[in-house]
């Protein structure tokens, strides 16, 4: 089934996720928990993970959900609800059972899970898979690359918060005004991989 | 439009029946090492351990933030089932938390008493019956001997008892740990 093409294209969908479209800094998507738990490099690793499980988990069951529900009965125009019921369902069946299987990692995930429903990156990548017309396993790696580079933007935003806590900035720009400027030069860094891929 | 109502309950409901069924299969009772180690603990809520009560003590031993060995009423007794229990070494009772005493219960000196309710807001598991200006009896199968009221009493009406042994509450006594057994 797969071949060099196939293995390219998935390729070329992560690397173009992950840095060139990336969801946080270039499509301005999930900018909140961008923002809410990036003060600490262990929670935002912790959310990092969490929303990358389930945002390849949801681009999936929403592809799924698509193809074999809405478009056989011609229902395009629920995509939106229907996506919303799919993603809180598959938030809330992850955390059931990450809390049966592993009481460690859901230690280290467990608030961030609920979040998850209201990121609007993970309803993003299930509307986007449609509009690109993605199929199973491009949908799957779509979702996964988006959530790999949340987590790498949110990780690296971290660091550089941690470092901006003690660093000496003028009152009125402490805190989150800071920050913000922050994922504004660091949203233009990333700008920069523009033009590298054409997808 | 009907279609559309259809397939949206149809598939809420499939939704539903996942997720309910998944939350009995996936069933967790709480935090399993908090529950064990307060299973241990005496439960009078004496806050001798410096926490509130036993069930914060235990949440702080599970998170590693507290010894185990500030229990006054459990003694040692507790002290070596919880050390069995997370498989750590006993240790010596804290002195600073309290000395291990024999079991005791309140007693008020119905005669004394003048009714000034300050033993009721001190007794931290609610075994003090009575209202202002009204004679205070303490129900003592609830009283779990903590001293707490002792302090607030204005006219020193309150006694700690020990506990009469009677068939009912007598118990083996627990073996020595000095003595060893004799050489056969």
């Amino acid at each position: 089934m797969t071949n060099i093409n196939d293995m390219t294209e998935f390729a070329l969908i992560l690397l173009s996720t992950i840095l060139v479209n990336n969801f946080v800094l270039v499509k301005f998507l999930g900018l909140c928990p961008f923002m809410g738990v990036s003060r600490k490099l262990e929670t935002a690793i912790g959310m990092g993970m969490a929303t990358a499980f389930v945002l390849t988990l949801s681009s999936v069951c929403s592809y799924l959900v698509n193809e074999y529900l809405l478009i056989p009965f011609g229902l395009e125009y629920l995509r939106t609800i229907m996506f919303i019921l799919v993603i809180a369902v598959v938030v809330q069946f992850t955390e059931m059972v990450v809390h049966k299987t592993s009481p460690v990692l859901y230690n280290v995930l467990g608030i961030f899970l609920p979040l998850i429903t209201t990121n609007c990156a993970v309803l993003g990548v299930a509307l986007l898979n449609v509009q690109e017309q993605h199929g199973f396993l491009q949908s799957a790696f779509y979702g996964f690359g988006a959530s790999v580079g949340f987590t790498l933007v949110l990780v690296l935003f971290a660091a550089m918060r941690e470092r901006l806590e003690v660093a000496d900035v003028p009152v009125i720009f402490k805190g989150n005004a800071i920050a913000l400027i922050t994922a504004g030069i660091m949203s233009l860094a990333f700008m920069g991989f523009a033009g590298l891929i054409k997808l | 439009m009907i279609t559309a109502l259809i397939i949206l309950a149809i598939l809420a409901g499939v939704f539903g029946l996942i997720l309910g069924y998944s939350a009995i299969r996936f069933k967790v009772e709480g935090d399993p090492i908090v529950d064990q180690i307060d299973a241990l603990l005496p439960q009078t809520q004496c806050g001798q351990c410096t926490y509130p009560g036993c069930r914060p003590y235990a949440t702080a031993i599970a998170n590693g933030e507290a010894p185990i060995n500030q229990c006054p009423p459990g003694g040692e007794t507790t002290i070596l089932q919880l050390a069995d229990l997370l498989g750590v070494e006993p240790l010596e009772l804290n002195p600073e938390n309290g000395e291990e005493a024999i079991t005791t219960v309140a007693v008020i000196d119905e005669e004394n008493c003048i009714g000034c309710t300050l033993c009721i807001q001190a007794c931290p598991v609610d075994a003090i019956l009575g209202a202002a200006k009204q004679m205070h009896t303490i129900i003592a199968d609830e009283c779990t001997g903590c001293d707490l009221c002792l302090p607030p009493c204005p006219v020193d009406c309150i006694e700690m008892v020990p506990i009469k042994t009677e068939t009912t509450n007598w118990k083996w006594s627990l073996p020595d740990s000095t003595h060893t057994a004799p050489k056969a």
